[in-house]
This record gives C-alpha cells, structure tokens and sequence, in this order.
C-alpha cells in the first residue's frame, strides 16, 4: 500500500521574480515619481496641521456627515499631523518595495557560543579590573555598598505591605443600623411613606450620625433601591413581607454579582436589571434571579416608620452587601 | 444572475478586492451608524380648551383607544386601566405619539402623533373626568433656564436616571426588547410629564422625592448635555466604550491588516 502514496518533490524556493522597475527605467521613473507623491502628500499634511493653528479660529464648528459638528481646527491639526506622519510611513514603503535593492540574502545564524578565546579573556579582565579596583582592601565602601543595596531589596517588602491588611468586618457591614433614618440621595431629605406613590423609586442613604463625612466608599455599600408597589403584588414569605412597609420594599443597590450599580427598574414587570452583566431580579419575589449570572437575590433591607412617621430601617442588613470575597459566611 | 456572479467572481483575487472589501464595509458601518444616530424633530404642542372637551374626547376614546383599554377605560388584558392616571399621562402618551400603539410590540415607540393638539386635550379631559390624577403640564411653567440649577440637575440625574438613559441622556436597552429612549430633543413638558406619570416600563419620580424645582434642574441638563459641543471630534453616539472599541476595533485593526497585507505583497 505505501507504496501506493504519491510522492511530492520538494518544490524549493520560487524563482526570484524582478520587479517591472528592476529592468525598465521608465518603470523606475514611474516608480519614483509615486514615491514622491507620497511624500508631497505627507508635507501638504503637515501644512494643514500648520494652517489649521493659525488661520481657523478654535471656535469655528463644520458639520461632518459622520462626525457630526465638529471643532474645524482641531480636526485639521490632527487630519494633518495624521496624514504628514502616515504618508512618510507610506512612500517609504513604497520606496523600499519598489525601487530599493530587492536581492534575496540567506543569512545563517551564528553559533551562540562565543569563541573559547573570547571567553577566556572575559574571565581575564574581571579578575585584573576586580583587583584594581581595590574591593578587596577597600571594606568601608564594600559594607557600605552592602547595606545600601541591601536596603534597596527590602523596599519592596515595605510597598508589598499596602496589599494587606485583610478587610476584617468591612465587606461585611454597612452603615444601616436599627432605627437608621432612609434620606434621599442626593438631597439628603428624609422620606415619608406617602411621599411615594405606587409605582414611584427612590434612591437612599442611611443618615448618618451628625459630624460624619459620607464617603464613596460609604456610599458603595449603602445605596438602597426603595420601590413602591401594590401589597398584594408581593409574592413573599412571612418574614420578608414584615421586612415592607405598605407595599414599600427595599433593596441593596449593589448588585451580588460583580457589585455594579443594579437601578434599572422596570414598573410594569417589577424587575431589576443590572446593567454590567444583565442579571435580572424579581421585585416581587424578594429580589430572586431570574436572569442572568448573579447567584443571590439582592439583600433587602427591613424598613418601618419611625414615631415621627419617618421611613428607618429596622435593622441592618442581614447579609454581607454585594459581590462574593473570600472571607464571606453565606 | 449566475453570468453577473460570475463576472464578479472572476476579480475576487485581484488585488484590490480586499481593500475594495473593507472601504465597502466601513462606508455602511458609518452609514448605518449616522443614519441610527440622528435625533427625531422635537415637537411643539399648543393646548386649546373647548366647552365640550369631555364629551368630545370621550367620543375620540371610543372610536381609538377603547378596543384595548375598554369602553369605560377601566383596561384589559392588554392594557391598563386608564383610571386615575390623569391627564398627563394622556398628553404624554397621546403628544408624544406612544398612544395609539402602531402594534402589540414590547414597546409603544414615539412617533408622528395620531391626534392633534385640541384632540389630545379633549383626550386627557375625558380621562381626567374619570379619576383624578396628576394634570397635564403647561409649558409656559416649566421656566427651566430659571429656576432649575445644571449642576443639582446633573447630580439627580445620575442619581435617579442615568442607570437607563445612559449618561449622557442617549437611552438604553432594558429587558427582553425593552429600552429607555433617547431624551435628546424632547420636548421639557414631555419629559416633566414622564417623571410624575412613570410612563411604561419608567417608574413614578414622586414630587416628594424629586421635588418640582428639582425636575426643573434635571430638565435644564438635559438641555445643557443636549447642547454640549463634542469637542473631541466625533462623539459616536455618546454611549461610551461600546462604539468606540467597536470603531476602533474594525476601522483601526481594518487599517493595519490592509497596511500588513500590503507591506508583505510582492511588489511588480
């Protein structure tokens, strides 16, 4: 049977073929003039560029089909910085595709040894410079030096340490404590339950006690989504539904997915998407997924009103807020 | 048909034909993108009254909307109950064209509007009549340039309303076919009207909690977002990092692999 198989020879290299501007000199001239084509092109670019700083004030907007208005002397300083620096790129291509020597060289590689001689006197001349140098003699320079660079390796030691230390209980809590007051983000208001109307969002905050500064990373554990909906709309259990209050119920903001921001709230089919990675959540049915990759309802935040008839909560989260960490129980 | 295949078939290697290609693709990519791009006509409303307005508009109710929200407006089980919702939601939905729907897609979509200025009012009388509810706003009070403040304006609108309308107020997707429209170009009554009715999949911006002065704020940047110059050349829709990478992959890495193909070819 192998014997059956044909057999190629091998082809070898192609013929070398020589370009029309090799052998015919008006070819070459023909060659030469597009080359400089090129390069005039790639000039007149640079004296748009030129133009475009002196001549158009920074004021003046074209409309562009595309672009839409945009500012005309930016546009022709950068068009023309584009171009000049394209087109020398370009007609010195076009230079060495046509019209430079296009000789065909096998260059071998060389052996990666060095000579036996070369190596020896390498060896040679550390020894002697070594010697001149004095190390040997010199030991303040040599401990000094030692220490200088020893320090230098422990830098990163020191720099290393920023990675830590571990976030102890800081994933963990928020700033929702029992009795803390809902405000409005960003207005700070307190809110009522009949400033919301069926159907009606809020963004909150847990009002923090006075003196204290809220932070962005304060606010990227506490945002809460508060949504109002019809009670008998709820789909829940006993527990979660003493968590609303008159239809109104509240969820982290940030998603337990990747911790994006999860707002998208759609009224009429009461979910909650999140932008980043398209999870969504079901209002109704305390936040549980029913799309997409986050594998944990939202945490919903038990809400009541105060004496004053103010929402608070009615105790933090029962959960860590957010995304998955390695130190996370649940 | 199969000669003119032919005929093209016969330079599909000549060595123009890729670059040729790639010109082909990027013109409809930019056409495509600049015909997507372009910002409907804004529309400007003038609201008369009539004596007859409810009778009227109840006749106007009857003939286009009470197939799908019922004879009393009291809704179905393919639309709501239109009770209650008040004439803003009527000069919204109606105005903006959303009412009557073309058909029974995810989304009633703004188009021409159906009915005229005094039809429309006759249309949110009527409904106004069955329960009451919020009213349709008088463009002569929304003094925006005023009385809202830009910089509050931008803040509440990342707050409450960029998450769906992007942050540049160019619109998003939402679920299942389902998005937020652009709000460039729409008339400020429209948009008040859409915070206080919560039109569709929008939910309710309550005055309580974004008080009136406050959606005349978030109004004014829209306005101001609206009428920002792109200084840095093309804004590619303003949606951010999606259109950009999709430019600069195709168009950019397009360029280098024709510069590529070209550096490596044999010149004759």
């Amino acid at each position: 049977m192998t014997s059956d198989i044909q057999k190629f020879e091998d082809p070898g290299l192609p013929e070398h073929v020589h370009r029309k501007a090799d052998h015919d000199e008006n070819a070459a001239k023909a060659a030469e003039k597009k080359v400089a084509i090129l390069f005039v092109i790639s000039a007149l670019g640079t004296l748009l560029l030129i133009g475009s700083y002196y001549f158009v004030k920074s004021t003046t907007f074209i409309f562009l089909p595309i672009m839409g208005d945009t500012n005309a002397q930016q546009l022709g300083i950068g068009a023309g910085l584009g171009i000049a620096l394209l087109f020398i790129g370009l007609g010195a291509i076009q230079w060495a595709r046509t019209l430079m020597p296009d000789t065909e060289v096998v260059a071998e590689r060389h052996e990666f040894r060095s000579e036996d001689k070369d190596r020896e006197d390498f060896v040679a001349t550390v020894k002697e410079r070594a010697g001149a140098a004095g190390l040997g003699r010199r030991s303040l320079i040599k401990r000094s030096l030692g220490l200088a660079v020893g320090l230098v390796g422990l830098s990163p030691l020191v720099l290393l340490r920023d990675l830590g230390p571990l976030p102890r209980k800081y994933l963990s809590t928020t700033d929702w404590k029992s009795g803390t007051r809902l405000v409005l983000d960003p207005s700070g208001r307190p809110i009522k339950p009949e400033d919301l109307e069926v159907g009606a969002v809020a963004q909150v905050l847990p009002e923090l006690p006075a003196g204290t500064e809220r932070t962005l990373e304060n606010i990227g554990k506490d945002a809460v989504l508060l949504i109002r909906i019809r009670p008998e709309e709820f789909n829940l259990d006993a527990e979660r539904l003493s968590w609303t209050h008159e239809g109104i119920i509240a969820f982290s903001k940030i998603c337990s997915h990747m911790g994006c921001a999860v707002a998208l709230y759609e009224q009429q089919t009461k979910h909650l998407l999140c932008p980043c990675h398209q999870s969504t959540f079901d209002v109704t049915r305390a936040a549980k997924v029913i799309f997409g990759p986050a594998a944990r309802p939202l945490p919903q935040l038990a809400i009541t009103v105060d004496s004053e008839g103010y929402l608070v909560a009615k105790q933090g989260f029962t959960e860590p807020i957010g995304p998955s960490f390695w130190e996370r129980s649940s | 048909m199969t000669s003119g295949i032919k005929k093209l078939s016969r330079y599909r290697r000549h060595r123009w034909a890729a670059p040729a290609l790639l010109v082909v693709a990027l013109i409809g990519l930019g056409t495509t993108f600049s015909v997507a791009s372009e910002a409907p006509a804004a529309q400007n409303v003038a609201v008369t009254q009539q004596s007859s307005q409810i009778t009227e508009g109840k006749r106007i109710f009857l003939q286009g909307c009470s197939s799908c929200h019922g004879l009393n407006a009291e809704g179905g089980a393919i639309a709501p109950s239109l009770i209650g919702v008040g004439a803003a939601a009527v000069d919204f939905q109606v105005g903006t064209g959303r009412m009557p729907m073309a058909d029974m897609s995810q989304q009633a979509m703004r188009k021409k509007p159906v009915y005229d200025a005094v039809q429309t009012a006759a249309l949110a009388a009527y409904v106004a009549s069955l329960a009451p509810g919020p009213q349709a706003v008088d463009p002569t009070s929304l003094n925006y340039e005023r009385d809202g403040n830009t910089a509050q304006g931008g803040t509440l609108f990342r707050n409450n309303c960029a998450m769906c309308h992007n942050f540049a107020a160019q619109g998003g997707a939402l679920t299942l076919g389902k998005y937020a429209p652009t709000l460039m170009g729409v008339d400020p009554k429209y948009i008040y009207e859409a915070m206080i009715t919560g039109p569709q999949s929008m939910p309710k911006f309550s005055d309580k909690t974004i008080s009136p002065a406050e959606k005349l704020s978030i109004i004014k940047w829209i306005k101001a977002a609206q009428s920002e110059p792109s200084l840095g050349g093309a804004s590619l829709g303003r949606v951010g990092p999606v259109t950009e990478g999709l430019l600069a992959w195709t168009l950019g890495l397009g360029l280098l692999i024709g510069i590529a193909v070209w550096l490596a070819s044999k010149a004759r």
